[in-house]
């Protein structure tokens, strides 16, 4: 993998639904070790570029070229492949936890795979053996790492369902983390978060690109989230991309302020 | 009269004339035969539909004080009704009787349902409280498992609480092989009796036919079932809910009917039978051995008596579903397990945590066919007789129901939901008839009242703090 | 081609029954998303009634049979509509916000209760019907084979075409029809606009449970004898007509049940009578796995 090569390559997507055409040759790059963000107004296929992207449809055409360990085809995969394979893992606009299992449980799932081989698909689990003790004792402290990341080691035994709303976010976020992916795909983080917590999920985006290095493709409406994190912006509407570049050149781009305003005037608060 | 008061009569009128048009042909003409030449005629029953409809008027205002808050209407109607039950008031059946005095029983328990359950509640949060529910439920497992293990020897140990003691472990294991499949990985199977009939059957043809013995077959009945269990999971694990449902039904009939006509092989309706029961060590559980080998009674130097036969049958049941329990626990700590529970929470976010859903719920699919697999093949050594008969959907609907009723997913559950569905009619032998009657109401009143089951908590696989002295956390 | 012809008669009769009971199945699973497992139980208790009411008609000396037929359809129908609206009150309503499996649970406890509920009153035995009305008319012989229809055949799928054109024009044209399509699309847009949803859905309910009853008598009729168990396997032979056809479309419904009666009746007069509910309950799997969204419905994208 040379360092010049995009993280992600998404070339010519379309998808339609029956007569809809729901994303229209939609073409971008998004970096390793950046943070991309796709915005733009309801309904412009945002969510659907990310279900194309995350196995969830089948893209009608399109290549989406994922550069990890190595180049990975997405639009060939199945749903499951993508996060167990690629490595690419996502959020959800409406938060999917498992709400009767405790936070711990919860990223303990997502380290399914690496302990699925360490167990010997369950049967060293099954006798006892010592190396899946092992290795359920560091899926655990990489667990615990990553609640202290979030600040919810005290809860760590609570049913999920029964946190607050910014903490299940959180949570929903670093359970992707615990995945070890490449790339993170998060819809709409900054939903109903109020803005001491939209600043503390800014402080937790900009680690995980920092820290953990890897690439983070990002929907969201929220423009003080967009706006400061953002490495690179990607703006769609009514399934087509109107702009794409940094993020202070596509808020002043006439065509994205027409998207979003639709007359013309300027001073959309961002 | 109040506004409030005569909506009230109004719903309970309602709920009366309602209960009236139900009843008025099935249960007010009940068709009977009257000999092949002249049809049917009827046995009216109009006065039992008018008194019951009448309970069930005052059944429901009773009801409606209750909740409403009114407590001593409430039970004043209730208190009516029992009375009327109870007393030798002639009521046109004695079924009535204890229709009326159990709609009774149900108004005053409605009415007095807030005062214990707020007492209830009390005495949980106080400090004895407290500790007794953080203790209660590990202390009952053992306790139901010490009790399991020395009733035989326990002078309660006749014929019929042996007899009683079988079928009810045989529930049990049934209910806790189901739960990995409903109660753990969520997927709803009805015709789990299917994977049941491969294993007796495994054992009836490969004990007459080919002379193996109980020991030899049971893993090979577990094997067969669980690849039955493979195969037909495959191509409908991918399902949702419901269809998945009704194609394990399609499944379970399927199996039964073939068993029915493949004369050839399963001998159809008539059976199999002289199915050779289990041996220990050789020996075998009879007055008279076959020549060539001892019986039980001979190796121990002891009399014989019938009862050494089902005492060894009852700890044989009770050590399969122990493994059963063992594995599921065990289970549910490894990453499949806790996979499982993932699935049923939410299928969508699995994949999305790269974990392949058909995979997941085809081990549990197998595992949970392979028990039922050991559990048949236990049930044709039992009854040394297997017939389709035995196969039938409503078994599958009985271990589902206790397993619904347990708790999903609860092992302890299912113990106690076993021992009240199956122990309960078979002790009250008048409620034999009425007892799939009532499994039907029990499983929609559950439902409503209690979706989660009696034993609705979750108790997480694993920890990261040290568990909190008592109550909460 | 006689034998053909005369199986073909007969596979369209059955067919025509089974396609009444689908309605109930799909127009349920349309609105509210879930398989009503007792609409086989309204459909025996359709029957029972039926039964029930012929028999108080011969009491009663009415011997005409268009009147007797009459009499106990719209007795039928209206008494096993109670029960179609009762089973929803009180199985479905107060689940309707809980777990996806709640209701299907609920649905089947409420089957075994009815199946219960009939055994116990009515008893376990087969119950004879006697012949309501008998005759037919030969169409044509050959190899020393009377292809032959009967009135009562006759009766059957007509009686069938008049109840679909019916309810199509009801679902189509009626304010009741459009509510009840609205709440099929979005149920919550469906309300704020002032829709009863509540009303709507029992309506949709009773709307089955009294097709249900037309083919149980139907039925009745047909066979000549029922009992507490046929509601089951009817059951599960109209539900796979539902799917088969799409579940979701009243065309669709009756479609599937025209097909479902061809593959059983085809099935026992070619190859095996015993095997012919296997063959029902193998087209039921495949359907499922190939083609879950059925002959004439929409296919269903899942949305994350």
């Amino acid at each position: 993998m040379t360092a010049d090569l995009p993280l992600i390559d998404v070339e010519h997507l379309t998808m339609r639904f029956g007569g809809l055409v729901a994303i229209d040759d939609v073409s971008f790059k998004a970096q390793p070790r950046q943070i991309t963000a796709i915005i733009g107004p309801n309904g412009a296929g945002k969510t659907t570029v990310f279900n194309c992207i995350t196995g969830f449809y089948k893209p009608t055409i399109g290549r989406l070229r994922l550069h990890g360990d190595r180049e990975y085809l997405l639009e060939r995969m199945l749903g499951h492949e993508i996060g167990q394979q690629a490595r690419v893992a996502r959020t959800f606009q409406n938060i999917r936890l498992f709400p009767g299992m405790t936070v711990l449980e919860n990223l303990m799932v997502a380290q399914h795979n690496k302990l699925m081989r360490a167990s010997g698909m369950s049967v060293f689990g099954l006798l006892g053996l010592k190396r899946y003790r092992v290795a359920e004792d560091a899926a655990v402290e990489k667990a615990r790492g990553w609640l202290e990341r979030i600040d919810l080691v005290a809860d760590a035994d609570r049913p999920a369902g029964e946190l607050p709303y910014g903490a299940q976010r959180r949570l929903e976020i670093a359970r992707a983390m615990c995945t070890e992916p490449c790339l993170l795909c998060l819809d709409e983080p900054a939903a109903g978060l109020n803005p001491r917590e939209s600043a503390e999920l800014n402080e937790l985006l900009v680690s995980i690109r920092d820290r953990d290095g890897i690439g983070v493709l990002l929907i969201e409406h929220d423009m003080s989230v967009v706006m400061r994190i953002s490495d690179h912006v990607v703006v769609l509407d009514y399934g087509r991309k109107i702009a794409e570049g940094m993020p202070d050149d596509v808020r002043r781009d006439p065509a994205v302020i027409h998207a979003y305003l639709g007359t013309g005037e300027e001073g959309a608060d961002a | 009269m109040s506004p409030r008061l005569s909506s009230l009569l109004k719903d309970a009128a309602l709920t009366a004339f309602v209960a009236a048009a139900l009843g008025l042909f099935i249960v007010g003409f009940r068709t009977v035969d009257v000999g092949s030449t002249k049809g049917l005629a009827f046995d009216y029953e109009l006065v039992d539909l008018a008194v019951a409809v009448v309970a069930i008027f005052v059944g429901r205002l009773g009801l409606s004080f209750a909740s409403d808050g009114q407590r001593w209407p409430a039970l004043i109607l209730g208190a009516v009704l029992g009375a009327v039950g109870a007393s030798p008031v002639r009521l046109p059946s004695t079924f009535l009787h204890w229709f009326v005095g159990l709609a009774g029983l149900l108004v005053i328990g409605r009415s007095l349902w807030p005062a214990a359950e707020r007492a209830f509640g009390q005495a949980r949060q106080s400090p004895q409280g407290r500790k007794l529910s953080a203790v209660g439920a590990r202390w009952l497992a053992w306790v139901l498992l010490a009790a399991a293990v020395i009733l035989p020897i326990t002078p309660l140990a006749d014929q019929k609480t042996m007899d009683l003691g079988v079928l009810i472990l045989t529930y049990v294991m049934l209910g806790w092989g189901l739960n990995i499949v409903v109660g753990l990985a969520g997927l709803l199977d009805l015709g789990y009796v299917a994977f049941y009939a491969v294993g007796a059957y495994s054992y009836a043809l490969l004990s007459t036919q080919l002379g193996l013995g109980f020991w030899a077959v049971l893993p090979l009945a577990g094997a067969f079932a669980a690849t039955f269990g493979l195969v037909l999971g495959f191509p409908v694990l991918r399902l949702r809910g419901d269809y998945l449902a009704i194609v394990t039904l399609g499944f379970g009939e399927i199996i039964r009917l073939v068993l029915i006509n493949w004369v050839d092989l399963t001998n159809g309706p008539a059976g199999i039978g002289g199915i050779p029961g289990p041996t220990l060590l050789g020996a075998v559980f009879a007055e008279n051995a076959p020549p060539g080998q001892k019986t039980f009674a001979e190796m121990m130097g002891v009399p014989f008596d019938g009862t050494q036969r089902l005492v060894f049958l009852y700890y044989i049941i009770l050590g399969l579903a122990l493994i059963t329990n063992l594995f599921a626990l065990r289970m549910r700590r490894l990453p499949v397990g806790r996979a499982w529970e993932a699935l049923r929470e939410d299928e969508i976010a699995c994949r999305a945590l790269g974990i392949n859903p058909t995979n997941t719920k085809l081990t549990a699919f197998a595992i949970g066919a392979m028990f039922a697999g050991f559990a048949g093949s236990f049930f044709a050594a039992k009854q040394r007789f297997v017939s389709p008969e035995s196969f039938v959907f409503i078994e599958s609907a009985i271990i589902l129901a206790i397993v619904v009723l347990g708790g999903m997913g609860s092992q302890i559950g299912v113990v106690l939901a076993a021992v009240l569905l199956i122990g309960l009619p078979e002790w009250f032998r008048e409620l034999g008839t009425y007892r799939m009657l009532a499994f039907g109401l029990a499983m929609v009143l559950i439902m409503i009242f209690r979706p989660r089951g009696l034993i609705a908590h979750r108790a997480p696989s694993l920890r990261l703090h040290e568990k909190p002295g008592g109550g909460g956390g | 081609m006689a034998y053909f012809s005369q199986q073909l008669i007969n596979a369209i009769t059955l067919g025509a029954v089974y396609g009444l009971i689908a309605i109930g199945y799909t127009m349920v699973y349309g609105i509210i998303g879930m398989i009503n497992f007792a609409h086989g139980e309204i459909f025996m208790i359709g029957a029972f009634i039926s039964l029930i009411g012929f028999i108080l008609c011969g009491m009663f000396g009415i011997a005409s049979a268009p009147v007797a037929i009459l009499l106990v359809l719209l007795v039928a129908m209206a008494f096993t509509s109670v029960y179609g609206w009762a089973v929803e009150r009180v199985a479905y309503r107060p689940l309707r916000g809980s777990f996806r499996l709640a209701p299907l649970i609920s649905a089947i406890g409420m089957s075994i209760s009815l199946q219960n509920y009939v055994q116990l009153t009515q008893g376990a035995r087969p119950k004879p019907g006697g012949q309501i009305v008998s005759g037919g008319y030969n169409l044509f012989s050959a190899d020393g084979f009377d292809v032959r229809v009967t009135w009562l055949q006759i009766i059957i799928v007509v009686v069938t075409v008049v109840l679909m054109a019916g309810f199509t024009w009801v679902i189509s044209r009626t304010p009741l029809g459009r509510q009840q399509r609205a709440c099929e699309q979005d149920m919550k847009m469906a309300a704020l606009l002032g829709v009863n949803v509540d009303r709507t859905i029992s309506l949709t309910f009773v709307m089955g449970a009294a097709l249900a009853a037309v083919a149980g008598m139907l039925f009745l009729m047909y066979y000549g004898v029922i009992d507490f168990f046929i509601g089951f396997l009817a059951g599960i032979k109209a539900f796979t007509a539902a799917v088969l056809g799409g579940i979701g479309s009243l065309p669709g419904a009756m479609l599937g049940g025209l097909l479902i009666g061809l593959i059983e009746v085809f099935w026992a007069g070619y190859f095996s009578s015993e095997y012919k509910d296997v063959a029902v309950f193998g087209i039921l799997v495949l359907v499922l796995i190939f083609r879950p969204t059925g002959l004439l419905g929409k296919p269903e994208i899942e949305k994350v």
